[in-house]
């Protein structure tokens, strides 16, 4: 019963981050190269990218408050975050680096920091949101 | 892809210099299981996913986070790796800059990735030479096939390891007159960096008659080839015409436009040759059969036992030849040497070549470390500098070894043939030698510089020594030398050894260039 109502959450909450485009199809291949070499794959991911993507928003955030703004600077970190939120499939924060990126080609200083509040707002949820998911999941396979 | 074995095996072992890869590859059958795929990328989160992507496609992954680690552990172990794939930024070296470096050093394929997808960044990836180009997020799919970069490049190799036969027609059209047409089939594989080089219209075009290549050859053989010379010189060099010569030398198969090929290159040869000065030319007639009485007294001309070294197979018959031929087109303009003296048949004595180039192919396969660089250029050389000389250059005799006819000096001869690798200012030591160190120096720079610069990208590197000594030499060796070089470009493709990259024979061709640009400045009467 516990396992069932656990599994169904589970499955529940990942299609609302799919429905909800805050992951894209890019997630289902870390899903997909979990195994029995790696069970925690996509946790160990999911770990890894918040732990890098922070340090790379302090960079952006110092870039952006030093004057005059290196724009070339915070193209090529944005390009690096970027990177790395596309590559776990996390999709609404990729969209943010992508305006953000705009802005910063523009270099339109304001529209930077509004964008990179965004971005820094997307990260946030989707942090927390899969905190929650891979809790249950990991819950759920822990279940009998 | 095919296993390491029998051509292939021996072809690593046939220079040290190019080490073929297929020795560690993995087993075959298995195949592309087991590829060996270094990884670089800056990005941890990235880089641990296509780990695990990799490794589930059952290749053998190796990561990197830093441009200059990954470049570390490909120089330690150059054949440790199949295919590389790159991050386009990265920190601390830009991926292009590291795709070159590869692309030099160990001629391996790279894989370019990146978020960018612009047209320009993906144009950049082609023009330094990527031979794929990935967008992040990368998928497993992608990764899937990239063992084929690793076959195409290795089926490319091979082809023109296998085209490195027998001598070949030397096809290529000399693209200007100073051109060094060495058509020597070269194992293009490892130096593929060569195409990024300048002397990069050079291909190689030889082929063994016996390969399975699309366009069949003619095979210049030292019969064929006399006949040639016979032909042209009954015709008179000025009025050999292909169509006349073809019929004279009434050669079954063989066709008008091999003829015209051919006597474009051996016009060339000639024409670079009659910079000689009509004393100069004499010494090249001892270039002839050591046998044929008629050049006795030039053999010994400047004290060099041109004809022992020919026989010996010291001096590649294509330059012989050529040198004959250009001694041949020169006595008939200003030399003394009367026509009749000059031995059709030995004006071009492929003996040892043909011996060398043909059945030597096996014997260069056989021989670890000689690559062939310079064929066809003259070694001459006395035994006591061959001896001196032996451990500065690269063993071109080892292939003659294995033919040389001739006891006496055949063994020394070989022994102090060129080796490989071995720094080309260590031939100035040899300043006092004769002509026959210069004669040899062509070879060492070209060889060295041909395995030098393509290991290390440093081109000519060499070159300078040979010029030095060179200059000690009689200006009769002296020319052969630095244009015999070039002759056996011109005319007789020089089948250069397994091992011996394209890159390395155009670099080659491009040291000898330079070192016919090298003035006579020294001739003695």
């Amino acid at each position: 019963m516990d396992r069932n109502r656990l599994h169904n959450q589970v499955a529940s909450m990942r299609r609302s981050l799919f429905d909800q485009g805050y992951l894209d199809d890019q997630f289902i291949q870390l899903e997909e190269l979990q195994d029995d070499t790696n069970p925690n794959f996509v946790q160990e991911v999911v770990t890894l990218f918040y732990n890098d993507s922070t340090r790379l928003i302090q960079n952006i955030e110092q870039a952006l408050n030093s004057r005059p703004i290196d724009f070339c600077k915070l193209d090529d970190y944005m390009h690096q975050f970027k990177g790395s939120s596309s590559s776990i499939g996390a999709k609404k924060v990729t969209n943010e680096c992508t305006a953000f990126r705009e802005y910063c080609n523009a270099e339109n200083a304001e529209g930077c920091i509004r964008s990179f509040q965004q971005v820094k707002q997307e990260h946030a949820i989707l942090k927390r949101k899969l905190e929650v998911y891979l809790q249950t999941v990991r819950q759920a396979s822990q279940t009998a | 892809m095919k296993n390491s074995s029998g051509g292939k095996g021996s072809m690593s072992t046939a220079s040290s210099i190019t080490t073929w890869k297929a020795d560690v590859v993995p087993v075959p059958d298995q195949f592309p299981a087991g590829l060996r795929v270094l990884v670089v990328d800056d990005d941890p989160t990235c880089l641990i996913i296509l780990e695990k992507m990799l490794r589930n496609c059952s290749y053998d992954v190796t990561k990197c986070n830093r441009a200059e680690t990954a470049l570390l552990k490909l120089r330690e172990n150059r054949n440790g790796f199949d295919i590389v794939i790159s991050d386009v930024h990265m920190p601390d070296m830009d991926g292009f800059k590291l795709l070159e470096h590869i692309g030099l050093e160990m001629d391996l394929p790279v894989i370019m990735m990146s978020a960018d997808d612009g047209k320009d960044v993906v144009m950049k990836g082609v023009t330094h030479g990527a031979c794929d180009y990935l967008i992040k997020p990368v998928r497993i799919e992608a990764l899937k096939n990239i063992w084929q970069h690793v076959v195409r490049k290795r089926k490319n190799e091979w082809k023109d390891l296998e085209q490195s036969g027998s001598v070949e027609e030397g096809d290529r059209q000399p693209k200007q007159s100073e051109d060094a047409d060495y058509s020597s089939s070269v194992n293009e594989g490892n130096w593929k960096s060569s195409k990024k080089r300048k002397d990069d219209e050079d291909e190689t075009e030889d082929r063994d008659d016996t390969s399975t290549l699309k366009k069949p050859r003619v095979v210049w053989s030292v019969e064929l080839h006399q006949q040639f010379v016979a032909a042209v010189n009954q015709l008179g060099i000025d009025k050999a015409v292909p169509k006349k010569i073809l019929e004279l030398m009434n050669v079954p198969g063989l066709t008008r436009e091999n003829v015209a090929s051919h006597l474009q290159k051996y016009r060339l040869y000639l024409r670079r040759l009659s910079g000689v000065s009509p004393h100069s030319c004499n010494p090249n007639n001892s270039f002839m059969n050591p046998q044929d009485e008629t050049f006795g007294p030039l053999s010994s001309v400047h004290g060099l036992d041109l004809q022992t070294l020919t026989a010996t197979g010291q001096l590649p018959a294509q330059c012989l030849a050529t040198l004959q031929a250009a001694v041949l087109g020169r006595s008939t303009a200003k030399s003394s040497i009367p026509m009749p003296l000059v031995n059709q048949r030995n004006i071009f004595s492929f003996e040892n070549p043909k011996l060398r180039f043909g059945e030597g192919q096996q014997h260069v396969n056989n021989n670890n470390k000689q690559v062939n660089l310079l064929h066809g250029i003259p070694t001459t050389m006395e035994s006591k500098q061959l001896t001196s000389l032996r451990h500065t250059s690269q063993s071109i005799g080892n292939v003659n070894m294995q033919v040389a006819p001739h006891g006496a000096q055949s063994s020394q001869n070989n022994s102090s043939l060129i080796e490989m690798g071995q720094p080309l200012s260590r031939v100035q030591i040899l300043n006092d030698s004769t002509v026959p160190l210069s004669v040899g120096q062509p070879i060492v720079p070209n060889g060295i510089a041909a395995n030098v610069s393509t290991r290390n990208g440093i081109p000519e590197n060499i070159r300078a020594p040979g010029y030095n000594l060179v200059s000690q030499t009689s200006s009769i060796l002296n020319f052969p030398m630095n244009h015999a070089s070039e002759l056996p470009v011109d005319s007789f493709s020089l089948r250069s050894t397994p091992g011996m990259s394209d890159h390395t024979s155009k670099e080659c061709r491009h040291d000898i260039r330079r070192l016919s640009a090298f003035k006579l400045s020294s001739r003695q009467p």
